[in-house]
C-alpha cells in the first residue's frame, strides 16, 4: 500500500509572481499593502505552511502579474524576508530578496498616542533605520521612534 | 533660509548663528517697522500665556498685526473642524502662522499643508524651537562663546523637551554637559548615545551641589506635574532639587543660571538678586529671538 501524501500541493502557475517565506501572522498585511484583495487574476494563497527558517510560513502567488520594486518594497516591513520569484512558462527565471525602502509612506502606524498621524487624518511617513537585523521607524510628523512595525489598517 | 520653523534638526549651525546674529541686531534696535502692513497669526490651540506673549510682543515690534486665538473653546475648532481645514483657512488671511498644539507632529503637518511659513511655538512633548533659539541666544550673551561651554542640566531630564532640545543643538559647539537628576528621571539613553557618537563628554549626579562649582551654565528646569501619568511618582521628585542662595559659594564667576520658566520651588527667590541669575533676561531676550525668526521667515535677510 502506498504512503499518503503529506504533501501539500499548491498549483504552479505559468507566469506571474511567487512570493515566499512570508511570516505565517503577517500574511493579510501583504495582501493588504499590495491590495490583492480587489486582484482579478487568480491568486493562491497559503498560510501557516512548514518552514525551516520561519517555523510557519506563508506563500502567494499571483497569476499574470509582475511587481515594480517600489510596489514589493512596500511588504519589507510585514515581510523582511520574503523572496520573490518570477514565473514566465512554468520556470522560476529570476529569485530575488526585498529592498527595505529609506522611507515608508502610509503603511506603518506611529506608535506615539499623541503623534498627530494618531489623531488627524494625516498620511503616516517614517524614515526606516536599520540596526543590525532589526528596523526601526523614524517618524516624520513627531520625531519619534516606533520600534515594532503595526500595519496601518485600511 | 528655510520657510518654516518646525524643528531644530532642520537648521544647521550657520543658520542657527545666522537667527542669533539678527536676534542681537533686534535687541539693540527693540522696535522697527520691518514688517509694517505684514499679518501674523498666533494660534495657540492649548493655552500658553509666556510663549504667546512673547511672540506676539515680538510681531508687534516689527510693526505687524497679529491676529489668532489663545485657547480652543471658542473657535470652530471645538465644533469639531479638523487642523487642516484651520490652517488652510487663516493661511488664506495671513503672512505667517506660529502655532502652539498639544498633537506632536502638529506643526510639521501643518506646513505641509499651506504655503506660507510656519513657526512651531511648542508640539506637545516634541519640539520647541524657539525656547532652544533663545537658550543659544542667552548663553552666547552670557559667555560671550557657544563654543567649549559647560553646561549642567538639572531636574527632570527625562521628560523635559528643553533639555533634550539644547542639547542637541549644542552639539555643534563642542561642549561638555552634567545631567543632575534623581534616578527616576534620569537623561534617557538615546540622548546619551547620541552624545557618544559625538564624542561630547558628561557626567551624570543626582546631587545638586557636586557640580556646582565647575559649570558654566546651570540649566534649571520644573518637575512637570503634567508628563506624569502617576501622581506618587511626581510626589516624590517634585521637589527634589532647590537651589538657594547660600549653595553659590565659589562658583565660577561667569556661571550663570537659566530656567525655561515659570518656576515652582526649584530656585529660591534669595537668589533673584546674585549676579548668577539670568532667567529675567534669558525670558526677555526670547523676545529678540522671535523678532529674528519672524523676520527671517518672511524674507528680511
Amino acid at each position: 500500500m502506498s504512503e499518503k501524501n503529506t504533501q501539500l500541493k499548491v498549483s504552479a502557475i505559468k507566469d506571474g509572481t511567487v512570493l515566499d517565506h512570508i511570516p505565517a501572522q503577517n500574511i493579510f498585511q501583504v495582501i493588504d499593502i499590495l491590495d490583492l484583495s480587489q486582484a482579478l487574476n487568480p491568486v493562491t494563497i497559503g498560510v501557516n505552511l512548514e518552514s525551516k527558517s520561519l517555523g510557519r510560513k506563508g506563500i502567494i502567488k499571483i497569476a499574470d502579474r509582475f511587481f515594480a520594486d517600489e510596489e514589493l518594497s512596500r511588504i519589507s516591513l510585514a515581510a523582511p524576508d520574503a523572496t520573490v520569484n518570477i514565473i514566465r512558462n512554468y520556470e522560476v527565471v529570476s529569485k530575488k530578496k526585498i529592498d527595505l525602502p529609506a522611507e515608508v509612506v502610509g503603511i506603518a502606524k506611529c506608535s506615539n498616542p499623541m503623534c498627530v498621524t494618531n489623531r488627524q487624518a494625516v498620511t503616516t511617513r517614517f524614515k526606516t533605520v536599520k540596526e543590525g537585523e532589526k528596523v526601526k521607524l523614524l517618524c516624520h510628523y513627531c520625531e519619534k521612534t516606533t520600534e515594532e512595525f503595526i500595519p496601518l489598517r485600511h | 533660509m528655510h520657510k518654516n520653523l518646525i524643528s531644530i534638526h532642520d537648521f544647521s549651525k550657520e543658520e542657527i548663528l545666522h537667527i542669533l546674529s539678527v536676534a542681537r541686531e533686534m535687541e539693540a534696535n527693540k522696535s522697527q517697522k520691518l514688517l509694517e502692513g505684514k499679518v501674523v497669526a498666533c494660534l495657540f490651540f492649548e493655552p500658553s500665556t509666556r510663549t504667546r506673549l512673547s511672540f506676539e510682543t515680538a510681531a508687534n515690534r516689527l510693526g505687524a498685526r497679529v491676529i489668532g486665538f489663545s485657547d480652543v473653546a471658542n473657535t470652530s475648532i471645538s465644533k469639531g473642524e479638523t487642523l487642516k481645514d484651520t490652517i488652510k483657512m487663516v493661511s488664506n488671511y495671513v503672512d505667517i502662522i506660529v502655532m502652539r498644539h498639544p498633537l506632536e507632529g502638529a506643526a510639521r503637518y501643518a506646513s505641509e499643508v499651506c504655503d506660507i511659513p510656519v513657526v512651531n511655538a511648542g508640539d506637545g512633548a516634541n519640539q520647541h524651537p524657539s525656547q532652544t533659539l533663545l537658550d543659544l541666544y542667552t548663553i552666547l550673551e552670557t559667555q560671550g562663546r557657544l563654543d567649549n561651554v559647560s553646561i549642567n542640566m538639572v531636574g527632570d531630564l527625562k521628560y523635559g523637551r528643553t533639555v533634550h532640545s539644547l542639547l542637541q543643538a549644542m552639539s555643534h559647539f563642542n561642549p561638555s554637559f552634567c545631567f543632575t537628576s534623581p534616578a527616576e528621571l534620569k537623561m534617557p539613553m538615546e540622548y546619551k548615545e547620541f552624545l557618544d557618537t559625538r564624542g561630547i563628554p558628561y557626567t551624570e549626579t543626582a546631587s545638586l551641589q557636586k557640580h556646582l562649582r565647575d559649570c558654566d551654565i546651570l540649566y534649571m528646569t520644573r518637575v512637570q506635574q503634567e508628563r506624569f501619568n502617576d501622581p506618587m511618582e511626581y510626589e516624590k521628585v517634585k521637589d527634589v532639587y532647590r537651589l538657594e542662595r547660600a549653595m553659590l559659594d565659589g562658583v565660577r564667576p561667569n556661571m550663570k543660571i537659566l530656567h525655561p520658566l515659570p518656576r515652582v520651588g526649584e530656585i529660591a527667590d534669595d537668589v533673584d538678586d546674585t549676579p548668577y541669575a539670568y532667567y529675567y533676561k534669558q525670558a526677555e531676550n526670547g523676545m529678540y529671538v522671535r523678532m529674528a525668526i519672524i523676520a527671517c521667515l518672511l524674507g528680511y535677510k
